[in-house]
């Protein structure tokens, strides 16, 4: 529902001037919250020049601040095309009707889902360390990948399932009755209609792997967390360095986050003109799309796949944040 | 096993989540639904302060709001959200626990909040435009819509949602180790470092405590938005 | 049609199985130059091939093992500089690879350092599987504290508050020393800078030469001391393989950096700046008695 306008009436003088008033509140509050903030950060000496000049030297750049933003974004691209591919297989596992095999997906997921991404990483990287399957000097790099991607494999896979059940139920029977057999029909007919759905879904995860890769901290991944302690240690300008890394990281994501958004309406645009029958989201709904159109997920990947038509389906399939 | 139960501590340790998890849960709504009603304001400056609000916390890691709750907050503002001393005037002899745990609940209460807006904005969003056009036209005033069709069907949408950001935010009850708070993660570290032979069981452990947590709050949740979907 | 799946399924984790190896072996073959993960990896290939040497430093302690870009600093990297040279390699010889505390005794065993040099105290739990050339200097624990503080030893801790890092040894040794101590841990040293330059926290503990090696650095000149009141005794030995015959030919360089002086002259160059001396009843060490 997109708000205001049908929400609301039409705001008579009486209303306007409690909205003058309004802003007027909110405008002061934000100012005097700044100004308290900044006047005490000034009072302590935070702002000045000596704290924040290794920010203008070069070094700071090549040697802390990019490789950290590449490790960050290679940790976070191997992650997402890791978890896309194992994760189309947990799908077409758990859809399968091999009961063992569904069974084994399902354990696969349900429990990786619970599992947070930070027990993870420290498990792998600890259990690589003790019994050394590997290069040292990879396991930081494997421990961020595989904590990444246990966790966002198992939501992805219920992303794609989910995508499945909210195709029209004729798009299966049509491909039954053709003679092609369920796995057939679901591997040339379903998923491949509900991955080009999920393209958006797919973006938003990024911003979510991106900013879980942050955890690698812990393992001494040397991505941009750990490159603001190096800066930290090596400038005495721990929180500065902070507040420059969080800057990178909320300008990377919002990029990410509006590119989700542009895919996501072309999409919609498209499927319209050619009177599609897959929708991305809640395009039935007015403004669907939670701006960013970050994370989402059915109840807990639970899936009504008894629901015949697409329009309620969609209805029931709804953009939600989750975030881990 | 008891044995590595007892050691590292963790039972105090996954009470210590729990209490982070339902602490900062309950923050969470108040905050996430004030910056709701923000963004849903009919007031440009107010929807526009909501939508900064989002905007800047769902995109920062969740790691460094918590220490810069630690750095920033208590370190900087002087923001001391515990006592140093008793009633009595003793030193209080959990002072730096309890202010990590209080630091915590606010960083993760901070993150989560922003998620909670989303939510119930997507509540709101699940709603046919013609429900609100249909509550106007029979002639129902603007409260009257919100408390008899919008709000009770957004609330229902929004089930699934915010169950979702309650499992996340018990998983997220991680990262406050960050900060020196004592709950699981900051054990499992402790298990790897001090007791690298138990690694194993130490892993088996803490995850399949979270999936005791996790699981029913899962189930709860999608039991709870079939039964109350609202049919279209 | 179950086959089917099955087989979908089944190349699907064959896959994944292929593009994880993939993106392993980028990583492997990446130049170096990107990253601290890169330049360890490069250095899993060149040790053991005769023509250099791979040492493995610290790279985030100044005055201590300090990386920045690809020049290391500190005592640690000067000391093992002095004593590969007396090996017979010359400064281009030497390969950094960064090693990690968690990591140290791994990166030996498996051959991807040929020695380590990163305030790696000689411990029985550690000589089982690695020896130790040296101790090269004795370090002890000890408190950073503001210039005008007047706590002056583990003593005075009592309800004050303490920083240190998280699942560090020195920290479990405070809590069990001072118990009424207030500490705070966080996942690294810079924060606890962060907190005691600001005031925030009274005192930080580690090695004194950690915090000498902080308070060495230019920003924060003037504004600590290290309160020179060691409560523990750290053998910094040079961790080698169990394999390796350099050991002795290591403890020999070792006192003849000591007998000439070049040692102090280290120190000095590196921690001098925080008015920090070695501990004279402890230094210099007999190097010696931990090899095999």
């Amino acid at each position: 529902m997109s708000g205001a306008a049908v929400l609301f009436d039409a705001p008579g003088p009486r209303a306007r001037r409690l909205h003058r008033i309004l802003t007027a509140v909110g405008v002061l509050l934000a100012l005097a919250l700044a100004w308290v903030i900044l006047d005490r950060l000034i009072d302590r000496e935070q702002l000045t020049a000596a704290r924040w000049d290794w920010l203008l030297t070069g070094t700071a750049w090549t040697n802390y601040l990019l490789p950290g933003l590449f490790d960050t974004l290679r940790a976070a691209a191997i992650a997402i095309v890791l978890s896309m591919v194992l994760a189309l297989g947990l799908a077409m596992a758990r859809m399968s009707e091999v009961a063992p095999l569904r069974w084994a997906a399902s354990i696969f997921v349900e429990f990786f889902r619970a599992v947070p991404v930070l027990i993870m990483m420290l498990f792998t990287f600890y259990f690589l360390s003790i019994n050394q399957f590997t290069p040292s000097g990879l396991n930081p790099l494997i421990g961020v990948i595989v904590g990444l991607t246990a966790y966002n494999s198992a939501v992805l896979c219920e992303v794609i399932r989910n995508g499945v059940a909210s195709l029209p139920s004729g798009q299966r029977e049509a491909g039954l009755s053709i003679g092609l057999s369920p796995s057939q029909v679901r591997r040339s007919i379903l998923v491949p209609q509900a991955l080009t759905a999920m393209m958006p879904t797919l973006i938003s995860q990024v911003v979510v792997i991106t900013k879980d890769s942050a955890l690698g901290y812990i393992i001494l991944y040397p991505e941009l967390v750990t490159s603001a302690r190096r800066i930290g240690s090596a400038e005495g300008a721990t929180l500065p360095a902070y507040v420059v890394v969080a800057a990178i990281f909320i300008l990377v994501n919002y990029g990410l986050g509006k590119l989700a958004e542009f895919v996501e309406s072309r999409q919609r645009r498209r499927n319209r003109s050619a009177g599609g029958v897959v929708q991305a989201g809640t395009a039935t709904l007015g403004a669907g799309v939670v701006d960013g159109g970050q994370l989402m997920q059915d109840a807990a990947g639970r899936v009504h796949t008894n629901v015949g038509d697409a329009a309620s389906e969609a209805a029931h399939r709804r953009r939600e944040p989750r975030d881990d | 096993m008891i044995d590595l139960i007892e050691q590292a501590q963790l039972l105090p340790a996954f009470f210590l989540t729990i209490q982070l998890a339902l602490w900062s849960a309950a923050f969470a709504l108040i905050l996430g639904t004030v910056i709701a009603i923000l963004r849903l304001a009919p007031v440009g400056v107010l929807n526009a302060l909501g939508a900064s609000y989002v905007t800047l916390v769902r995109n920062t890691p969740l790691t460094l709001i918590v220490v810069a709750c630690s750095l920033v907050l208590w370190g900087q503002l002087g923001i001391e959200p515990a006592s140093r001393r008793l009633p009595d005037g003793s030193g209080n002899p959990d002072f730096i626990s309890s202010l990590n745990f209080r630091l915590g609940v606010i960083g993760l209460s901070i993150y989560h909040a922003a998620f909670v807006c989303e939510a119930i904005r997507s509540g709101v969003n699940t709603i046919p435009l013609g429900q609100a056009e249909a509550a106007r036209s029979i002639g129902l005033t603007f409260p009257q819509s919100l408390r008899e069709v919008i709000l009770p069907q957004a609330f229902r949408g929004a089930i699934t949602p915010l169950g979702n950001v309650l499992i996340a935010l018990v998983k997220n009850t991680t990262v406050v180790a960050a900060i020196g708070v004592f709950e699981t993660a900051y054990r499992m570290r402790w298990i790897a470092e001090f007791r690298p032979a138990d690694l194993m069981p130490g892993f088996a452990l803490v995850a399949l405590g979270f999936v005791i947590l996790t699981l029913p709050l899962g189930l709860l949740v999608s039991h709870l938005s079939q039964r109350l979907a609202v049919k279209r | 049609m179950s086959s089917t799946s099955f087989r979908v399924a089944a190349l699907a984790a064959a896959t994944a199985l292929v593009l994880s190896a993939c993106g392993g072996d980028d990583d492997t073959g990446a130049p170096a130059g990107d990253g601290g993960s890169d330049s360890t990896s490069d250095a899993g290939a060149g040790a053991g091939d005769g023509e250099g040497i791979t040492i493995g430093i610290k790279y985030d302690q100044p005055g201590l093992g300090l990386m920045e870009g690809s020049e290391p600093s500190g005592m640690d990297v000067d000391v093992a500089k002095a004593v590969a040279e007396k090996l017979g390699y010359s400064e281009d010889q030497i390969t950094w690879a960064e090693s990690v505390s968690a990591q140290r005794e791994t990166l030996l065993e498996t051959g991807q350092v040929d020695m380590i040099f990163a305030t790696y105290s000689i411990t029985d739990a550690r000589k089982e599987k690695v020896q130790f050339a040296g101790p090269y200097f004795v370090a002890g624990q000890d408190l950073l504290v503001a210039e005008d503080s007047d706590i002056t030893g583990p003593d005075d801790l009592d309800g004050r508050l303490l920083c240190s890092v998280t699942g560090s040894t020195s920290a479990e040794n405070v809590k069990e020393d001072v118990p009424g101590v207030q500490l705070q841990e966080y996942a690294s040293y810079s924060e606890c800078m962060e907190q005691l330059a600001g005031g925030t926290i009274e005192a930080l503990t580690t090695d004194d030469t950690i915090l000498a090696g902080f308070a060495a650095q230019d920003q924060y000149a003037g504004q600590f001391k290290v309160v020179g009141n060691p409560f523990s005794e750290e053998l910094y030995g040079v961790g080698l393989p169990k394999e390796s015959e350099d050991c002795e030919a290591i403890n020999d360089a070792i006192n003849e950096l000591w007998e000439d002086g070049s040692m102090e002259q280290i120190v000095e160059d590196n921690l001098g700046a925080a008015g920090y001396t070695p501990n004279a009843d402890l230094n210099p060490p007999e190097a010696g008695g931990h090899c095999g």
